[in-house]
C-alpha cells in the first residue's frame, strides 16, 4: 500500500469518501459519568476521546495553589488498545506531557479561573481510540466537558485539523492522510474569533499556511455549531427530565427530543 | 468562501462503512487497521444528460459519457456502454487503447485501484486514456456510492468481493439509466419508443459470467465481443493472448503443454516469497537484466553484492528474462564461474530455421537442429573455456530463477518472409508468426495474426503479453503497423515508438494555454513610471529594461529555437560586465495548467536528423520565446561583474526585456572574430566574451573537468523537401562553440548555487557521479597491454590529465577515440532534488563543479522550466507554485524527465545510425564499386570477429571472420588472422612453401574496412556490412 493511496483522487474524493472540505462524522455524548463534575465523550470519526472534569475543588497541594486564580490541571492517557499496534506509554512520556501542557494553555486564556481563587480544576483526558486529529477531539472534549462541569467559560474553544495535498486544502485529516501531508491544528474561539492555539509539527509553506488557516477557522465555525446543540440538547433532556420529578410525566416528549 | 460540512456516518451502517484488517509490517509486527468510509449518493453517472446527478462545474461536457452510448455493435442496437473488469485492463490495454473500439468505457473505483495495485504503468496508461480528448471513458466511483459499496463477506476472496462488487455496480448502471432515461411527458412519442442504452459487463471470468447471467446482467468476452464488432479484423489483432483464454476452443490441450515442457523446459520461477527472503537473506540478487548484443545466448545482471556483473549463460539460465527486466539471480560456486564469451554469436544465422509453428509440435526435426546447433555452440565454448580463461576474467556466473518486475514495451518488429509458411502469404487464416525485433537485445516474439501477408516488408508495433513455460519464446500480439521497411517515414516513426517519445500533435486543451495573440504578441510598450494596473506595467513589472544593451545569439546554422543570447561590455571601473539571457519560458509555461503537464511529459524536445519533436508548442518555441534578432522579447537574465582575468566579482539574476541585435551562426561569429577590419561594438563584444570564456575554459580545465569525446557527426542533407542524406561529416569544433558553451555553463552553476540557497529541500538540480574504478579496468589494461600508456583514473582531474596523454604522434584521432571509450565506462548525468540525496553527492564528474543544474535551454528541456521557476521565486519575482515545495513531487517530476532525457539521446543517436547508413548507401551507389572504404580502428577483438569503430563516421560495425581459421589470444586482445591473398602469391611461388601468411590484429590497431550497405535477404533491412581490406582482406573469410 503506502504509496499506492491516492489521498486525493482525480474527481476529489479523499481515501476514504469525503471531499476536501467534509468533516467526519462528529459525535458527542453528555452523560454523566461516575463522580467526576462534568465529562463529554466525543469522536471524530473513528478517534474517540473522553474527558472527565473534577472542580473547581480545593487545590490538593499547596505549591500548585493560586492566590488569585484556580489552577487547570492536565492529565492525559493513552490507552494501549487506542492505536493499531499495542504500545503502552508511561505516565512521564514526552509526547504525553507536550499534549497536556498544549491543553492547558489552550485552556488557559479562556476558563475564568479568577473567579475561583486557591482552587484547582483537574482535567483528564483519555483517548480510546486514534485515527488522525488526536489534539482536535482532546480540545473539543474538553470544551464540552468543561461546559457540562459548569465551569465559567468566555467561549467554546473548537479545534480542527487542516492539512495541504499538493496544493488542495483539506479538513480533519485522517492517521493516513496525518502522516503524509503538512498539517495545522487550529482552535479557535468562535464568537470573537479568536485563535488559542495554532500547532504544526510539518513543514508547510507560508504561501499556503494562510489560506489553510482561515479554512480551519471557518471549519471551527461549524463545530461550534454542533457543539452547541450537543449543549442544547443535553440541557433540554435534563431540564425534561427534572420536568418529569415534578410530576408532570412528558413521556413522549422526551422519546421525541432522544432520536432527534 | 467554500462550503464546509460534517459528514454523517449512522452507527448501525458500521458494517458497511469500517473496515477493519491486520498487515504486517516490515519487521514482521502486525498491526490492526481500523479505517472507515462516507457513502454519499452524489457520486455522479457521468452520463450526460442524467437528471439526477448533478453535473459539476469543473468538468467540461466533453468528458461526459453520451447518453445514447455507442450503437455501432450489432448485438446492442440500443446503444451501449462497456464495463470492463480489472483483468481486461492488466491485459487488453492496446485493445481499449485503440480508436477501432468505439463504445464509451466506464471505468470502476474498484478496478482501478485493482490495476493500481497491480501494475503502476497500466494504471499511468488507463489515466492517460481516461484524459485523452477522443475517448470517452469515465471513471465510477463505486466504493463510494451508498447503492454499489459492498463489503466483502465471510468466507470470501477479495477477488470475488471485487467481482461481486463490478457485477453490483453494473446492475446499478442499468436500473439507473432504465429509470432516468424515461423521457419527460413534453417529449416526442418516437423517444418513448426508444429503449435505453445497456452497460455490458466485459469479462474473460468464465465463473464471473456465469453469476453475472444468473443475476441477468449483460455480460460478454472481451473475444466475443470483439468479434462481432465492425471493426473486428482491426481489434482481434490487437487481442492479446492470455493465459486463461475462454471457451474458445483456440487453447492447446494440457498433453501439448506437457510436451512442449518437456521438449524445451525452463525451470519454474521460484515463488515470490523465497525471493524476497532469498535477496534478504543475501543468497539471491535483485538488478536489471542487460541482454548482450553481440551474443544473444548471453546476458547479465549488476547487482551490489558483485563488483562484476552476474553472468548468465544460455537460454536456461536466462531463464526468460527480457532486456530490461528487473530479475533475481541466484549465483553459482565459485568453480562454475566463466568468463564472458568472446565470440560474436548472431541470432539471425544460428536460428535461421526456427519456426512459429514449431511450438505445435510438427517440425520436431527441424527445431532439434536449432536446438542441438545452439548447445553445441555452448559445449564449444566451454571447452575453450577450461583452456585458456584467465581467473581474474572470471566472472560470478548465475541463473534466474524470478522475475521482480517485467519491462515490457511494445517493440518495433518485422518478419522473415522466408519464415511463412508458404500458404501464410496469400490466406487470411490465423497464422503463428515470429516477429523479430530490430532491437538485437530483444528475444524474437511469437504472434498470431490474420494479417500475415499484409505485414511482409512491414514494420510493426509488437507488444509482448507472456512468456509461458515450455515455450521458446515469448508471447505477443500486434499493436499496429507503421509502414514499409526502409521507408523514411515508417522508420522514423518506429524510432520515436522503440524509445517512448511522444510525438503526437498537441491537444485542443494544450493550444488553448497559448497567448491568444497568437503570433501577433508582442512586448508591450515600456509603461509610464506610476502606471501600475495596465496590462503594459503588469507585464513589465520589475523587468530590467535591457534593449540599449548589445545583445547577440550564436548557434548552429538553421536553428529557430534560440533559448539563450549573449553580451560583454567594459565598465568604468576597469571589470567587464558579462549577460547570458534566455528566453522567459516561465512566463508562457505556467505551472500546473495542462500545457505544463504536456511539456512535463515529454521532458524534453528530441532532435532526430530531418525532424524535431518539440516539447512546447512551435509556437512559443520557436516564436514567442525564441530570441530572434530585431525583435524585443522577454527574458531571464544573469548578469556577472568580472575581473579581466574573468574572476566573478558578483552576480545578479534579473527577468529582462531585451533586443537581440543579432542571430550568428558559429560560423559566423568566428569569422567576424577574427576578422581585423571590423572594429564595431558588436564585435568587440564577441572578441571580450571569447577572451573572457578561454580564461574560464582553463579555470575549468585547471579544476580538473574532462574533455570527453562522443562520436558526433553531421548529416548534410539534400534539401528540405526530399531530405535524403548525400554525405556524412564530422562535426567541426569553433572557438565560439567552446565561447557559448563556457558561458552557459557559468550560467548554470551560478543559477544552481542560488536556488540551492534557497531552495535547499527541493531545488533542480544535475549531477555526474563519479564511476566506479572497476568500470575502468578493462580499457586501462588494454591501453597498458598495447600502447603501453596508463590511465590514472582516481580523480577526474588526474583522468583528465593521463587522457592528454594518451596521444599517438602519427594519429591525432588516436586521442578521440580512447576519450570515446573512456566516456563509455562513465555513468550518465541524472537530475535529482536536492533535498533527496546527500549533499555530498551533488558535485559533476564531468565538469568537476561542486554543484549544477540546467538553466539555459528551457525551450528544449522541461527541467530548466522548474529551475526557471525556483530561479524567479529565489529572487522574489513570482511566488513558488506550491508543487515545487513539495519534494515528493519535484523527485516524480525528474524521474519522468531523466528517463525522457535518456530516451531522447538514444533516439537521437539512432537516427542518426540510420541516416548514415542511407548516406552510405548513398555514396556507394555514387562509386562504381558499390562500397566505401574508409579507416578503422579495432576497438575490441572477439574469437571469430572484430569490433570496429569508423570514426570518420561515428560508425561502429563488426567484421566476422570464419572461426576455425582464426587464433584468438585474449590476453593480449590480439587475433591472428591468416592472408589468403598472400598465401596465395607465395603458393603460385615454384618451390611452393606451404606455410601461411598470419597477420595478427589487435585492439587501437588501424585497419581500412569496405563498408557495404546490403538489403538483407532475410530480413529486408538495409545492413551495414563491413569486411577487412587492409592489412588482409578478409572478404574470402
Amino acid at each position: 500500500m503506502g504509496s499506492r493511496v491516492d489521498l486525493l483522487n482525480h474527481a476529489g474524493y479523499r481515501e476514504d469518501g469525503r471531499t476536501q472540505h467534509e468533516l467526519r462524522d462528529f459525535t458527542v455524548d453528555l452523560s454523566k459519568h461516575g463522580h467526576a463534575d462534568g465529562a463529554a465523550a466525543v469522536t471524530h470519526g473513528l478517534t474517540h476521546v473522553l474527558v472527565t472534569v473534577f472542580g473547581p475543588r480545593e487545590a490538593k497541594s499547596r505549591a500548585q495553589t493560586m492566590h488569585d486564580r484556580a489552577n487547570l490541571n492536565v492529565e492525559l492517557t493513552i490507552a494501549a488498545f487506542s492505536a493499531g499496534e499495542r504500545r503502552k506509554r508511561s505516565r512521564g512520556d514526552k509526547r504525553i506531557l507536550e499534549m497536556a501542557a498544549t491543553i492547558k494553555s489552550t485552556f488557559e486564556p479562556v476558563v475564568q479561573t479568577n473567579l475561583y481563587p486557591r482552587s484547582q480544576i483537574d482535567i483528564f483526558v483519555q483517548v480510546l481510540q486514534q485515527d488522525g486529529g488526536l489534539l482536535q477531539a482532546c480540545i473539543n472534549a474538553t470544551t464540552l466537558a468543561l461546559v457540562n462541569a459548569g465551569v465559567p467559560m468566555l467561549d467554546f474553544v473548537c479545534a480542527v485539523t487542516g492539512g495541504v495535498y499538493s496544493t488542495s486544502p483539506m479538513l480533519d485529516l485522517t492517521l493516513l492522510e496525518e502522516n503524509d501531508v503538512p498539517n495545522v491544528t487550529v482552535a479557535v474561539m468562535p464568537k470573537t474569533g479568536k485563535v488559542t492555539l495554532v500547532t504544526m509539527e510539518t513543514r508547510l509553506h507560508v504561501d499556503r499556511f494562510e489560506e489553510i488557516f482561515r479554512l480551519a477557522c471557518a471549519a471551527a465555525k461549524v463545530l461550534h455549531k454542533e457543539m452547541k446543540d450537543a449543549v442544547r440538547h443535553r440541557t433540554a433532556e435534563l431540564v425534561s427530565a427534572m420536568g418529569a420529578g415534578h410530576g408532570a410525566p412528558d413521556r413522549e416528549n422526551t422519546m421525541i427530543m432522544d432520536e432527534s | 468562501m467554500v462550503e464546509i460540512t460534517i459528514r454523517k456516518r449512522l452507527r448501525d451502517e458500521a458494517v458497511v462503512t469500517q473496515r477493519k484488517f491486520f498487515k504486517k509490517t516490515a519487521r514482521g509486527r502486525v498491526i490492526k487497521v481500523l479505517r472507515e468510509r462516507y457513502l454519499r449518493t452524489d457520486v455522479v453517472c457521468g452520463i450526460s444528460g442524467c437528471p439526477v446527478c448533478p453535473e459539476s462545474p469543473s468538468t467540461s461536457s466533453l468528458e461526459y459519457l453520451p447518453s445514447s452510448g455507442d450503437t455501432t455493435h450489432p448485438n446492442y442496437a440500443n446503444g451501449h456502454l462497456i464495463l470492463p473488469d480489472t483483468n481486461i485492463f492488466l491485459a487488453q490495454m492496446d485493445l481499449l487503447e485503440s480508436s477501432n473500439l468505439r463504445a464509451p468505457i466506464i471505468v470502476l473505483q474498484t478496478v482501478l485501484e485493482e490495476v493500481r495495485h497491480r501494475s503502476l504503468p497500466l494504471y499511468n496508461r488507463l489515466m492517460a486514456l481516461t484524459r485523452s480528448d477522443d475517448k470517452r471513458v469515465w471513471i465510477f466511483y463505486n466504493e463510494f456510492r451508498s447503492e454499489t459499496a459492498i463489503v466483502r463477506q465471510e468466507g470470501e476472496t477479495p477477488n470475488d468481493r471485487n467481482d461481486r462488487g463490478i457485477r453490483k455496480a453494473t446492475a446499478w448502471y442499468n436500473s439507473h439509466i432504465a429509470a432516468h432515461s424515461q423521457p419527460s411527458k413534453a417529449s416526442s412519442v418516437m423517444q418513448s419508443m426508444k429503449k435505453p442504452p445497456v452497460v455490458v459487463l466485459i469479462t474473460d471470468d468464465v465463473a464471473n459470467r456465469r453469476k453475472a447471467e444468473e443475476e441477468r446482467i449483460p455480460c460478454s468476452s472481451l473475444r466475443k465481443y470483439i468479434e462481432t464488432a465492425k471493426e473486428a479484423v482491426q481489434l482481434l489483432d490487437l487481442l492479446a493472448s492470455t493465459g486463461s483464454q475462454d471457451d474458445d476452443g483456440e487453447n492447446e490441450t494440457e498433453a501439448d503443454r506437457l510436451a512442449a515442457i518437456a521438449k524445451d523446459a525452463f525451470d519454474e520461477y521460484l515463488p515470490t516469497g523465497v525471493l524476497s527472503a532469498g535477496i534478504k537473506s543475501g543468497t539471491l540478487h535483485q538488478g536489471h537484466f542487460h541482454a548482450n548484443q553481440y551474443n544473444y545466448l548471453e546476458g547479465s545482471v549488476s547487482v551490489p553484492a558483485h563488483t562484476k556483473p552476474i553472468l548468465l549463460v544460455g537460454r536456461a539460465n536466462m531463464n526468460r528474462a527480457v532486456h530490461g527486466d528487473i530479475v533475481c539471480v541466484e549465483v553459482y560456486p565459485e568453480s562454475e564461474w566463466r568468463a564472458p564469451g568472446d565470440e560474436v554469436v548472431e541470432r539471425d544465422t544460428t536460428l535461421k530455421n526456427d519456426d512459429a509453428g514449431d511450438e505445435e509440435g510438427e517440425r520436431e526435426d527441424e527445431d532439434g537442429g536449432d536446438a542441438d546447433r545452439e548447445r553445441e555452440n555452448l559445449q564449444k565454448e566451454r571447452e575453450q573455456e577450461k583452456q585458456d580463461v584467465l581467473e581474474k576474467e572470471r566472472q560470478p556466473t548465475g541463473g534466474v530463477v524470478g522475475i521482480i518486475k517485467r519491462n515490457w514495451r511494445p517493440t518495433v518488429c518485422h518478419i522473415d518472409p522466408l519464415m511463412l509458411p508458404p500458404s501464410a502469404s496469400t490466406s487470411h487464416a490465423l497464422v503463428p508468426l515470429l516477429a523479430i525485433p530490430t532491437s538485437p537485445l530483444l528475444p524474437r516474439i511469437r504472434i498470431r495474426t490474420r494479417q500475415a501477408p499484409s505485414l511482409i516488408s512491414q514494420k510493426f508495433l509488437v507488444s509482448i503479453d507472456s512468456w509461458p513455460i515450455g515455450k521458446r519464446h515469448p508471447e505477443g500480439h500486434l499493436v499496429r503497423r507503421l509502414g514499409a521497411v526502409g521507408d523514411k517515414g515508417a522508420e522514423q516513426e518506429s524510432l520515436l515508438l522503440e524509445f517512448g517519445v511522444v510525438y503526437a500533435p498537441f491537444g485542443k486543451r494544450v493550444m488553448e494555454c497559448l497567448p491568444s495573440e497568437g503570433d501577433k504578441w508582442v512586448v508591450p510598450p515600456k509603461p509610464t513610471p506610476g502606471d501600475t494596473s495596465s496590462p503594459a506595467a503588469v507585464e513589465w513589472r520589475d523587468r530590467e529594461d535591457l534593449r540599449q544593451l548589445l545583445i547577440c545569439s550564436i548557434d548552429p546554422p538553421g536553428c529557430q529555437d534560440i533559448d539563450d543570447a549573449l553580451h560583454a561590455k567594459h565598465l568604468p571601473n576597469g571589470n567587464i560586465e558579462a549577460g547570458v539571457h534566455i528566453a522567459d519560458v516561465s512566463r508562457f509555461v505556467l505551472a500546473d495548467t495542462p500545457m505544463d503537464h504536456e511539456a512535463a511529459a515529454r521532458g524534453t524536445t528530441v532532435y532526430l536528423v530531418d525532424k524535431r519533436i518539440d516539447m512546447l508548442p512551435a509556437l512559443l518555441g520557436t516564436n514567442l520565446c525564441s530570441l530572434r534578432p530585431f525583435v524585443e522579447r522577454l527574458a531571464f537574465s544573469a548578469i556577472w561583474e568580472m575581473t579581466p582575468e574573468a574572476d566573478i566579482v558578483n552576480v545578479r539574476f534579473t527577468k529582462s526585456v531585451i533586443a537581440s541585435k543579432a542571430a550568428f551562426t558559429y560560423e559566423e561569429a568566428q569569422s567576424r572574430k577574427d576578422d581585423p577590419h571590423l572594429q564595431d561594438d558588436l564585435t568587440k563584444g564577441i572578441r571580450l566574451l571569447n577572451e573572457l570564456a578561454r580564461k574560464l575554459k582553463a579555470k575549468r580545465m585547471a579544476a580538473g573537468a574532462l574533455n570527453l569525446a562522443s562520436p558526433e557527426v553531421k548529416i548534410h542533407l539534400d534539401s528540405a523537401e526530399s531530405s535524403d542524406p548525400i554525405d556524412v561529416e564530422q562535426k567541426e569544433m569553433r572557438e565560439t562553440n567552446s565561447l557559448v558553451e563556457e558561458f552557459m555553463l557559468l550560467a548554470n552553476i551560478s543559477v544552481a548555487q542560488k536556488i540551492q540557497e534557497t531552495f535547499p529541500q527541493t531545488a533542480v538540480l544535475r549531477r555526474h557521479l563519479p564511476p566506479p574504478s572497476t568500470n575502468f579496468e578493462k580499457l586501462q589494461d588494454i591501453l597498458m597491454k598495447r600502447k603501453g600508456m596508463a590511465l590514472d583514473v582516481s580523480s577526474s582531474g588526474a583522468l583528465a590529465a593521463s587522457l592528454d596523454k594518451c596521444i599517438l604522434p602519427e594519429e591525432p584521432s588516436f586521442n578521440t577515440l580512447v576519450r570515446i571509450m573512456a566516456t563509455r565506462c562513465m555513468l550518465s548525468a541524472e537530475y535529482f532534488s536536492s533535498g533527496s540525496v546527500g549533499r555530498d553527492t551533488f558535485g559533476h564528474y564531468g565538469l568537476a563543479s561542486p554543484i549544477y543544474t540546467h538553466f539555459t535551454s528551457p525551450i528544449r528541456r522541461y527541467a530548466d522550466v522548474l529551475v526557471h521557476r525556483q530561479l524567479s521565486a529565489a529572487i522574489g519575482y513570482s511566488p513558488l507554485h506550491a508543487t515545487l515545495h513539495s519534494k515528493t513531487h519535484v523527485e516524480r517530476l525528474l524521474e519522468v524527465v531523466n528517463r525522457r532525457h535518456r530516451m531522447a539521446q538514444m533516439a537521437g543517436r539512432a537516427s542518426v545510425e540510420f541516416y548514415v547508413g542511407l548516406a552510405l548507401k548513398a555514396r556507394g551507389e555514387a562509386q562504381t564499386s558499390k562500397s566505401v572504404l574508409e579507416e578503422a580502428f579495432v576497438i575490441r577483438t572477439f574469437r571469430n570477429g572484430l569490433g570496429v569503430f569508423v570514426h570518420k563516421l561515428g560508425l561502429e560495425g563488426l567484421v566476422m571472420f570464419k572461426r576455425d581459421a582464426t587464433q584468438f589470444d585474449a590476453e593480449n586482445y590480439t587475433i591472428v588472422v591468416p592472408d589468403n591473398a598472400s598465401s596465395q602469391k607465395a603458393k603460385s611461388k615454384p618451390n611452393g612453401e606451404e606455410d601461411e601468411v598470419k597477420v595478427a590484429i589487435s585492439v587501437f590497431d588501424k585497419v581500412t574496412v569496405r563498408i557495404e550497405v546490403e538489403k538483407d535477404k532475410n530480413t529486408q533491412r538495409g545492413k551495414v556490412k563491413m569486411t577487412l581490406v587492409q592489412p588482409v582482406d578478409s572478404s574470402s573469410l
